[in-house]
Formats: structure tokens, C-alpha cells, sequence
């Protein structure tokens, strides 16, 4: 236990300076805004009592050293400001409402990837050269190509008007969940897909294989208790470095099928000129997606007994 | 170079011999809008006809001259991100990996670091977000976050060939640092970065694409397929024709450019392992 709270520590330590230069660019986002970000916002009908009275509110009429504190010690308390086109809502609570819905999303999508590559990649290795196994990479290259705006409504077409077997958008149930799970993990399922069938063909080279086959243990005992375990790490690492494009994925789902979360508050926020509320819904992904890499990165180390957990 | 690679080839050819002639090729301007005089009713009007082969979209635009000008934006955003940031990537990484000290750890340690620990279409989504969807952006904020992959490539193989004996001896007869970068060092490093290179165009165009989607890039009437794809979305159930044609484009461009990258990748190292 105590080598996992030191190995955290570790970790926490190097990613310090890397949070420092997320929040510092987040922070100087709202300032690279060519003309006037809260007149943009406004619009053309606004005042300049109104324009300078948001100003204020917002702190942009104070030296850019004295918001860039400010902007530190909100971060701190867990402040993010108010929203820019409805001062009375608060960004951090707005976050945080729509929050669970994409982790929600995000999760059933890793869900999905892992649940139909490891039985299809096991089932191209073991199948090596064969037509299943051809067939299973045609799929997979498919599956990469195929980005998620086209995907994604393919799906509404084929499952939602033509079968009318599940709903179009929105989430109101467990059924709602099931075509946006897929679009989103569809391209991290073929990736994990011919990555399992590559470590599964690797492995079954291994003489700890012979060995096992040797003792006397069926073909299915073979993979399913050896090969695999092996052949997993490299997966872990994977769905580890592809958890942010699964993030950034999530935001498109989310516009495609009205999914209330984090990436449609953002893209809304974006097209409302809302600028403190795009500059916290980045933060809050960015984070987010941080401190999944920390987590990957330590269940790698406790998978994997032949790296020290130092 | 293997059958795929060939065929990605071929298809990438074609592709941008269409980006080059657009506007010739095209049988219809992209943003005039007309109504179909054809005798059909209801949303049969807006289907593929021998006049309009790819059809009409909801504003009576043509989608083939669409598709067509789209694959110019698509291509030209792919080629200009391309070749800046791996400008941009190849000089830092080289004078990182070539000096190393305190100019390596800043560079690989701390901001090659902060590239990577953000998901980068975040950045870029960030970007354009405040600087103003537009082309012009757009270009520049994937440019922004491609230089880094090859920067990190070319610094690893930088660390590499700088310790090779020619090198060395370039050095002992009196060759300065730049020249034995440009001259020495830099071609053979330059390898992996040209398979990245490919791949980089396929996720350039996907990008921009995903991009345009959102409504962060290019701006309608302009035709990109992302947008295109976008105003698909409300007319699914009467014009599904308007999903198909810019949605198999995007994934045949994405395709062929993973083809050719992989077969590139095998072409020019035999030693890769086969699986």
C-alpha cells in the first residue's frame, strides 16, 4: 500500500508543472480574442455602460498580473467565474451538472471498445491468415476510418428512421445510451481490436505457451488464462494514451445526439461567444483527462510485476 | 511498396488532381442554390439524378460540385498543416536532440510534455474558439498542435545519428553545427517523419473535417465535408444522400492516407516485423 501512495506521489509531482501550464494557457485564452471578447458577446446592441459594466464582473478591466492571481485562487476554491451571457449562472456549477453525463458517455464508450475487441482480436490471433481473420481487419480498418460525424448519424439512419429501434438523441434512459456508446468507441474498439490480435499472435510464439499446452491444458484455457493476461498490458497502455481521443471524440457525440454533457456545453458556450464558460469547460477536459493518464499510468505498473513500483 | 500502399496511392492522386481542377471539374457552382425543376414531388426532388449525380441538398445546391470543392479545402488544409508543422517539428527537434543540456529539457521535458498532456483536438477546438472559426485559423491551430509528434521524432532520431562515426568525424575536420545538421544529420533522420508525415495528412483532414463539423472551421456557404456533414444531420430521414457522399469522401481520403503511410512505414524499413 505504501508503495502505491509513493508511486502517486511521484507521479503527482511531475504532473504539477504540467497542470501550472494548462491553467496558465486556459487563462490567456480569453485574451488572445481578437477585438473585444465581451462586446463580441454582447453584441452589436449592447451599450458601453453594459459593455463596461461585464468588464467589471469580469475582472478584464484589471492588469492582466492581478486577473492571472485571481484567476489561480478561483481555480483553488473551485471557482471558474460566471457565465458571460448569464451572469447569474456560475460556470463551475454548470460544469458540473453536465459532468457525470459525459463520464457516463465516456465510460460506455471505453465499455463497448473493450467488450468487442477482445473477443474479436483473440479471435483473429488464434485465426491467423484465415478468412475470419481477414475479415476481422477489413472491420477494424473500417472502424478507424470512419470518424464519428459519419458514424454517428449512419447509425441514426440505419437503427433510429429505418429500424426504429432506438431513440435519436437526448438521455432519458438506458436505451439512449447505446448508439452514442458505440459511435464513440467504434474507433478505439478497431484500434484495440488489432492491437489484442497483434499481442495474441506475439504471445502465442512464447515457449510458456508450449509449456501450457504441454501440461495438457485445452486450447480456450491457453489464451483465455495466459495469453491474455500477457498480452493485455500493452492494450492498457493504449486505451491510455487514446483516452484523450476519446474525450475530444465525446464532444462530437455529444452534438450529434443531443447528449447533455460537458462537450455540448461547450461547443453551446462557444457559439454564445461565452467565453469564461468555454475557458472552464476546456480546463475541466483537460484536467479530467490528466488525471486518467495518472491513473493509466499506475494500473500499468501494477499490471505489469516486472516493473518496479518505485 | 505493397498493393495497399499503391492503391492509397492512386486514390490520393485522384484526389488531388480533383482539388487542383475544382473549379473546372465541377459541373455546378458549390453555393448557388436553385429549386429542381424536375417533375418529382416532396423529397424525391432533392435525390441523385442524372443531372445531379450526387443530388441536391436541402438549399438546392448541387452535392457533387460540393463534394468536389470540398476535397480542395480538405486537401489544402491537409497539405498546409502538413508541411508547417513538420517544418516547424523537424527544427526544434533537431536542435533539441543535436544539443541536448538545457535546450533538450525544455523542449522534451517540460513543453513537449504540455503538448501531449492535453488532448490535442482540445487545443485546437480551444483555438479557434477564440480566435474566430475561420480557414486561416483553423490551419493555424492544427498546425499548433502537429509540430510536436514530429519534433519528437526527429529528436529521437537525431539522438540517434548524431552518434554515428561519420558524424564525428564530419566534426573532427572542422564542419560546423549547421552544416552537419542539414547536410548530415537531417537526411538521415528524415525517415519516420515522412510515414508520420502521411498519417499526419489523414488526421489534418479529419480534423478539419471534425472541425467544420462543430462549426469551428470553415464557415457555410464555403463547402467542406465536415459542414456538409453537419447539414445533414436534420435532413437524415428525406435526403440521406446529403450523409453518404461527403461521409464516404472523408473516409476514402482517411483510408487512403493510412495506406500509404503503412506502406511507406514498410517500404522503407524491411526489418519491420510482420504480423
Amino acid at each position: 500500500m505504501r508503495t502505491i501512495i509513493l508511486v502517486l506521489a511521484k507521479r503527482l509531482l511531475f504532473v504539477l508543472p504540467v497542470v501550472w501550464a494548462v491553467v496558465t494557457l486556459v487563462f490567456l485564452l480569453i485574451h488572445i480574442v481578437p477585438g473585444d471578447p465581451v462586446r463580441n458577446a454582447l453584441g452589436d446592441n449592447a451599450t458601453e455602460v453594459q459593455v463596461l459594466e461585464m468588464k467589471q464582473k469580469l475582472g478584464l478591466d484589471l492588469p492582466l498580473s492581478r486577473q492571472y492571481f485571481n484567476y489561480w485562487s478561483g481555480v483553488l476554491r473551485g471557482d471558474l467565474g460566471v457565465s458571460l451571457v448569464n451572469p447569474s449562472d456560475r460556470v463551475i456549477e454548470k460544469i458540473l451538472v453536465r459532468y457525470p453525463a459525459t463520464i457516463e458517455l465516456a465510460l460506455a464508450g471505453l465499455a463497448v471498445a473493450i467488450l468487442f475487441s477482445i473477443p474479436l482480436g483473440v479471435i483473429a490471433g488464434t485465426n491467423r491468415g484465415k478468412i475470419i481473420d481477414n475479415l476481422t481487419s477489413i472491420v477494424a480498418l473500417l472502424g478507424i476510418s470512419t470518424p464519428g460525424f459519419v458514424l454517428g448519424p449512419l447509425m441514426i439512419y440505419l437503427f433510429a428512421i429505418k429500424l426504429d429501434l432506438l431513440p435519436v438523441s437526448g438521455r432519458y434512459g438506458l436505451e439512449y445510451l447505446i448508439l452514442p456508446a458505440v459511435t464513440l468507441g467504434a474507433a478505439l474498439a478497431a484500434i484495440l481490436t488489432r492491437m489484442v490480435r497483434s499481442s495474441v499472435i506475439e504471445e502465442l510464439q512464447e515457449d510458456y505457451v508450449r509449456t501450457a499446452r504441454a501440461k495438457g491444458l485445452n486450447e480456450r484455457q491457453v489464451v483465455y488464462k495466459h495469453v491474455l493476461k500477457n498480452g493485455l498490458i500493452p492494450v492498457v497502455t493504449v486505451i491510455g494514451l487514446q483516452f484523450g481521443v476519446l474525450l475530444a471524440g465525446a464532444i462530437i457525440t455529444e452534438v450529434i445526439f443531443s447528449w447533455p454533457g460537458l462537450g455540448r456545453l461547450t461547443i453551446d458556450a462557444i457559439n454564445s461567444r461565452d467565453y469564461p464558460m468555454v475557458q472552464g469547460c476546456i480546463l475541466m477536459i483537460a484536467l479530467t483527462y490528466i488525471i486518467a493518464n495518472m491513473l493509466t499510468d499506475l494500473a500499468y505498473r501494477l499490471l505489469d510485476p516486472r516493473i518496479k513500483l518505485e | 511498396m505493397n498493393r495497399l500502399g499503391k492503391f492509397g496511392l492512386v486514390i490520393i492522386t485522384i484526389f488531388f488532381l480533383v482539388a487542383i481542377f475544382a473549379p473546372v471539374l465541377a459541373p455546378y457552382d458549390p453555393i448557388t442554390q436553385k429549386l429542381p425543376n424536375n417533375n418529382r414531388q416532396g423529397a424525391e426532388r432533392l435525390s441523385p439524378t442524372w443531372e445531379h449525380p450526387f443530388g441536391l441538398d436541402d438549399l438546392g445546391r448541387d452535392v457533387l460540385s460540393r463534394v468536389i470543392h470540398g476535397t480542395k479545402i480538405s486537401m489544402q488544409v491537409g497539405v498546409l498543416v502538413v508541411l508547417i508543422s513538420t517544418l516547424i517539428g523537424m527544427i526544434v527537434g533537431a536542435i533539441s536532440g543535436y544539443y541536448g543540456g538545457w535546450v533538450d529539457r525544455f523542449f522534451s521535458g517540460f513543453l513537449f510534455n504540455v503538448f501531449l498532456s492535453f488532448p490535442s483536438i482540445l487545443l485546437a477546438i480551444a483555438m479557434v474558439a477564440f480566435l474566430g472559426p475561420s480557414l486561416h485559423n483553423l490551419i493555424l491551430a492544427l498546425s499548433v498542435i502537429g509540430w510536436v509528434g514530429y519534433a519528437r521524432l526527429m529528436r529521437g532520431q537525431v539522438l540517434k545519428v548524431r552518434e554515428y562515426d561519420f558524424i564525428t568525424a564530419a566534426r573532427a575536420v572542422g564542419a560546423s553545427d549547421a552544416r552537419i545538421l542539414f547536410l548530415h544529420v537531417l537526411p538521415n533522420a528524415i525517415q519516420p517523419l515522412i510515414v508520420q508525415a502521411s498519417l499526419g495528412m489523414a488526421g489534418a483532414v479529419l480534423a478539419e473535417a471534425s472541425l467544420s463539423f462543430l462549426g469551428l472551421g470553415v464557415q457555410p456557404p464555403t463547402p467542406s465535408w465536415g459542414v456538409m456533414l453537419n447539414d445533414a444531420r436534420s435532413y437524415l430521414r428525406i435526403a440521406p444522400h446529403m450523409l453518404l457522399f461527403p461521409g464516404v469522401a472523408v473516409m476514402l481520403t482517411v483510408l487512403a492516407f493510412n495506406f500509404v503511410g503503412d506502406g511507406l512505414r514498410e517500404w522503407l524499413d524491411p526489418k519491420q516485423k510482420r504480423s
